[in-house]
């Protein structure tokens, strides 16, 4: 308990105390249309926050994060369907093959000293290499897509992870809420330090006796596993998967969406990321809707000119030139941001 | 018979392969001298197609006489976004200009829904169906003019940076950024102009790629990500790399899909692509250094 | 303005109550007046990838008001909704036209959009009647308030080579080998799953595949699969293709000097209006098998004279038809159920028997897993830049013209 509230101003224990109050009672007020756009900004603030441990604190830009959601999906989606097994048990298998799957990659790319712009392309290699090796992978559907079977269920089946989607909220709450949890704790131990000097200066992080091979394959492993979990419930919640929109690039680029404007590195950056971006999404189909504007593109048009203002004027992201505001900085000493 | 069908469809691939490489040359030449990786390169070359959609519906152009224009249109169009947009953006991490271009990218693709709608556009000139048969090979013509086309552009634009004084000074540029700026080069110009070229480039192979196929807002995606893989397995920053690249590229694909299943084309080359950035991550043609 | 106030005010009674709301009672929608349109909440892929389509579905909803109001129908009040061709938009859009107070909802186009959209149906208790989506995994969820009124992949496929034989018999003129082409999505590989074993049952199918092909649908150019499919010297092309494919695929064929004997399409594309208007003369020829209307229908001509004034130049398509007929099932079964209490309409729509309807067959009527299985599909054929309905013979306006006329004779 120190070491996870050691350094953290008061005020910001408080803010985030409030916050957190909020979204536990959100869906006693909420009703389901918020609900569902809650999920979604949950969903999307979790992949964030496992991308952010790749990029964000190692430095490691990945395009093809949607490799990870994907895999977690199909492996626990097949044996739920195929063997019957519980996707908390599933789940295991998912983390160690995503895992498994980043470790390859990263052992690949670091050997032959594969970095930046080319370790993104090599990225998105893999992940299209999986997209069309889905496509034509019977077993589990191939191109045709995958279903889960669903039913109108009056109770939660939380073993089985059925039920309404009040409970897939708390689920991907608890995750979101473990991740952030998980990171802070990263980012104060040994590895998290590490992790920051690799991303400043691998050479000077050499220098310095760090074995840059060996944290980044952490980072790399790390962050491949949890973003699998992401799929997890991605699959169990929406109950088909298809590998066009599951492996597909615009999905690894939505999920980094977040972070990036978040502001990357730091904790609360893809949660804020996260909430803006789909609240941004949201909101304009909203305005498009009151102003009567029914045409398709717009609003995607308006969203690409949001994002493109954010990026220039806030080179950081939203989340640190916030902090400064709600006076909550004093903290990030620590975090290298 | 069947070699007969194998040199055809690899002719093919090399035909396609070289305005492929014409496209991913302008992603060369702007990571090479501007080191901005342009992820909004194949909307660009989206906004190209549909240009030529415009000036042949409205005057009846044939697409090679509207390179040049459209090429130019194209080169104003890349040397304001770095003028207006990029530059700001040239020292600042690959995630920033990743998503500043990203950004850019879907506000081009949406725009061209909006404006064009959904539906797939061609056209159709005198010499769209024809083809050649050269002792049983049959090769599309509309092919053919586009890749001699592509090599033209190419060689003309080789021309320009050996042999002009702007295009070694862009080449100064590239080498050595600092030095550059000692020796008093408008840096700033220099590389609006690179990024014009880059655009331009894409103008062109956007033009000759209407001759032999069509163009949907929501193609953009697709050819950024093949200009990728061209630029990487020839070399990132290296201009005949680009064009190797393009060619081995359109042949992998061609002769993947005929001897393999061709829904699974593009992934003989990513398979290239992992092989040369492990074993020869400077890309076949690219220098050491890189 | 009054019912604006209304409306708010229930939707901020949903919210407070959505906690407690069980499937099945919704509380905001409370019985309305007959008389009062009927809200339903239209989800289409306008945008993304499968735009093109949406928007075409699109303009089947278009259309409708006045066709309904001729038929005597209650009126409804279309909410749109784009899925941007995305699962989860689809998702959280069905859940806000549902929050705004739509009473039914129809769409998706896509089995996947369809699948999340009927997840949120079914747990909310609101009606939802798919128009297009072939993937069968849809109705065979047990779901109490999702209907289709769309042919299964595996229908599309038995009445594809019904019809098919039925036109060689009377032609007498029968292809003796094919090769079969499909692009890898969706769509496509549902179609090559059940395409061997479909073709099975059909003893009288004259033609052997010799082999299949199957190719990325988003592919830029196909003259590969082109050549590979010629340098089998088939007689017959077999094939499911998407609009783009189908133009490129045509090109080809031209280029690479290949006329087969008949092109059979069990998808889209071929018969499209681009198709047409794209490849001029060179697009005639072509049958595609495919979930069509019944051009001797009443209701048939009514539907085309409306496009036809709204949307001249268009031909009349699947996409116009199965939207329209989505819409005509909601009206109808409010009017039956006398209000747009989910439970009711739900059971009206379980009621269903429409006999003056578009699409061949018997009419519309569903079964209890919610499909209509008597749908029957059509063969059609491109014809001076237009399209004749060639089979099944009931609901034909042409004879078929086979083999077609090679491409350099044109």
């Amino acid at each position: 308990m120190n070491l996870l509230l050691e350094g953290v101003p008061r005020s910001a224990l408080i803010l985030l105390a409030l916050f957190f109050a909020a979204l536990i009672a959100a869906p006693m007020v909420l009703n389901d249309y918020l609900i569902v756009v809650l999920i979604t900004i949950l969903y999307f603030a979790y992949a964030g926050q496992c991308w952010n441990i790749m990029m964000g604190f190692a430095g490691q830009l990945s395009l093809g994060h949607a490799l990870y959601i994907g895999l977690g999906a199909y492996v626990t989606a097949a044996l739920y369907v195929k063997f019957g097994v519980s996707p908390w048990i599933g789940l295991l298998p998912a983390l160690v093959i995503a895992g498994a799957v980043g470790a390859v990659i990263g052992f690949l790319a670091f050997r032959f000293g594969v970095s930046g712009v080319y370790f993104a392309i090599l990225t998105i290699a893999f992940a299209e290499f999986a997209r069309i090796g889905f496509d034509h992978f019977p077993w589990v559907g191939g191109a045709a897509g995958y279903f889960l079977p669903v039913a109108n269920y009056t109770q939660n089946d939380f073993f089985n992870l059925r039920g309404s989607q009040t409970m897939f909220y708390y689920i991907l709450l608890a995750m979101t809420v473990l991740a952030f949890v998980l990171c802070h704790l990263l980012l104060r131990s040994r590895a998290g330090y590490y992790w920051l000097a690799i991303r400043e200066s691998p050479e000077a992080a050499e220098a310095l006796g760090i074995n840059i091979f060996r944290y980044k394959m952490y980072a790399v492993v790390l962050s491949a596993a949890l973003t699998s979990l992401g799929g997890v419930i991605f699959a169990f919640f929406y109950n088909n998967l298809f590998p066009e929109q599951v492996f597909h690039i615009s999905r690894s680029i939505e999920l980094i969406l977040g972070p990036i404007i978040g502001g990357i590195g730091t904790l609360f950056g893809p949660v804020v990321g996260a909430f803006l971006l789909t609240g941004l999404a949201e909101g304009l189909r909203e305005v498009m809707l009151r102003l009567g504007i029914d045409l398709p593109g717009v609003k995607q048009v308006f969203y690409g000119i949001c994002l493109l203002c954010v990026v220039m004027f806030l080179p950081e992201g939203v989340w640190p030139p916030l902090k400064k505001k709600l006076g909550l900085d004093r903290d990030t000493g620590k975090k290298g941001s | 018979m069947t070699t007969e069908v194998v040199l055809k469809i690899a002719i093919s691939g090399v035909l396609t392969g070289l305005v492929y490489g014409l496209m991913a040359l302008g992603l060369s030449v702007i990571f090479g001298v501007v080191r901005v990786v342009n992820f909004a390169h194949g909307e660009m070359m989206t906004i190209a197609m549909y240009l030529v959609i415009v000036f042949f519906s409205a005057l009846g152009l044939d697409p090679l006489l509207m390179l040049v224009p459209i090429s130019a249109v194209l080169f104003a169009l890349g040397y304001l976004m770095q003028r207006a947009i990029i530059n700001p953006f040239i020292n600042r991490p690959e995630h920033s200009q990743f998503m500043l271009l990203v950004a850019i990218a879907l506000i081009m693709v949406n725009a061209l829904l909006l404006i064009f709608g959904p539906d797939s556009q061609g056209i159709t000139t005198s010499y769209s169906f024809d083809s050649f048969d050269i002792g049983g090979i049959i090769i599309d013509a509309g092919k053919v003019y586009a890749a001699i086309a592509a090599l033209i552009v190419a060689v003309a634009l080789f021309a320009f940076f050996r042999l002009t004084l702007t295009g070694k000074a862009i080449r100064a540029c590239a080498d050595n950024y600092n030095g550059a700026l000692v020796v008093g080069l408008d840096v700033k110009r220099l590389y609006a102009l690179t990024f014009g070229i880059g655009a331009a480039c894409v103008g062109a192979a956007g033009t000759m790629l209407m001759i032999v196929t069509d163009v949907t807002p929501a193609i953009g995606p697709a050819y950024t990500l093949l200009a990728f893989v061209i630029v990487i397995t020839g070399g990132l920053g290296s201009m005949p790399g680009a064009i190797v690249g393009g060619i081995l590229i359109g042949l992998t694909e061609a002769l993947g899909g005929f001897f393999f299943t061709p829904s699974a084309k593009t992934m003989f080359s990513f398979a290239i692509l992992v092989l040369v950035l492990l074993f020869r991550p400077q890309g076949i043609m690219g220098r050491k250094t890189a | 303005m009054a019912s604006k106030t209304r409306i708010s005010r229930r939707t901020f009674t949903a919210g407070m109550g959505a906690a407690g709301v069980v499937a099945g009672t919704a509380p905001f929608n409370i019985i309305s007046a007959q008389g009062a349109p009927l809200k339903v909440g239209v989800l289409l892929p306008r945008s993304g990838a499968q735009a093109g389509i949406g928007q075409d579905c699109q303009r089947g909803v278009d259309i409708t008001a006045g066709i309904l109001k001729d038929l005597k129908l209650p009126t409804l009040q279309i909410m749109n909704g784009d899925t941007e061709t995305n699962v989860e938009v689809a998702r959280a859009r069905a859940e806000r036209l549902i929050n705004e107070g739509a009473q039914l909802l129809v769409g998706a186009f896509d089995s996947g959009q369809s699948t999340a959209i009927a997840q949120v149906a079914e747990q909310k208790g609101i009606p939802y009647v798919i128009n297009i989506a072939a993937a069968p995994p849809i109705t065979e969820q047990g779901y109490k308030f999702v209907f289709r009124n769309f042919p299964t992949a595996p229908t599309i496929l038995a009445n594809a080579f019904e019809n098919q034989i039925e036109i060689f018999k009377v032609t007498g003129n029968a292809p003796k080998t094919a090769v079969f082409m499909h692009v890898n999505d969706t769509f496509g590989s549902a179609m090559q799953k059940g395409f061997t074993g479909t073709m099975a049952k059909f003893a009288d199918t004259p033609y052997k595949v010799l082999e299949t092909i199957a190719y990325d649908g988003t592919a830029r150019d196909l003259s590969v699969e082109v050549a590979k499919a010629k340098a089998t010297n088939a007689e017959a092309l077999v094939m499911v293709s998407r609009l783009n494919d189908a133009i490129l695929i045509t090109r080809e064929l031209v280029k690479q000097r290949w006329s087969p004997k008949c092109v059979l399409s069990m998808g889209p594309g071929w018969y499209e209006d681009q198709y047409l208007k794209t490849l001029g003369k060179l697009g005639d020829g072509p049958m595609s098998f495919v979930p069509w209307y019944d051009p001797n229908k009443k209701l048939s001509k009514a539907l085309e004279a409306a496009l036809a004034k709204s949307h001249p130049g268009i031909n009349m398509n699947t996409n116009h038809v199965y939207t329209f007929e989505a819409l005509l099932v909601a009206a109808d079964a409010y009017k039956r159920a006398g209000s747009a209490d989910p439970k009711a309409l739900a059971d009206a729509i379980r009621a269903t028997n429409i006999k003056d309807n578009v699409s061949p067959g018997p009419g519309i009527q569903f079964d209890a897993k919610g499909q209509n299985a008597a749908l029957r599909n059509s063969a059609i054929q491109n014809r001076g830049g237009k399209l004749v309905t060639i089979a099944p013979k009931s609901a034909s306006n042409a004879a078929a013209e086979h083999p077609m006329k090679p491409y350099d004779k044109r």
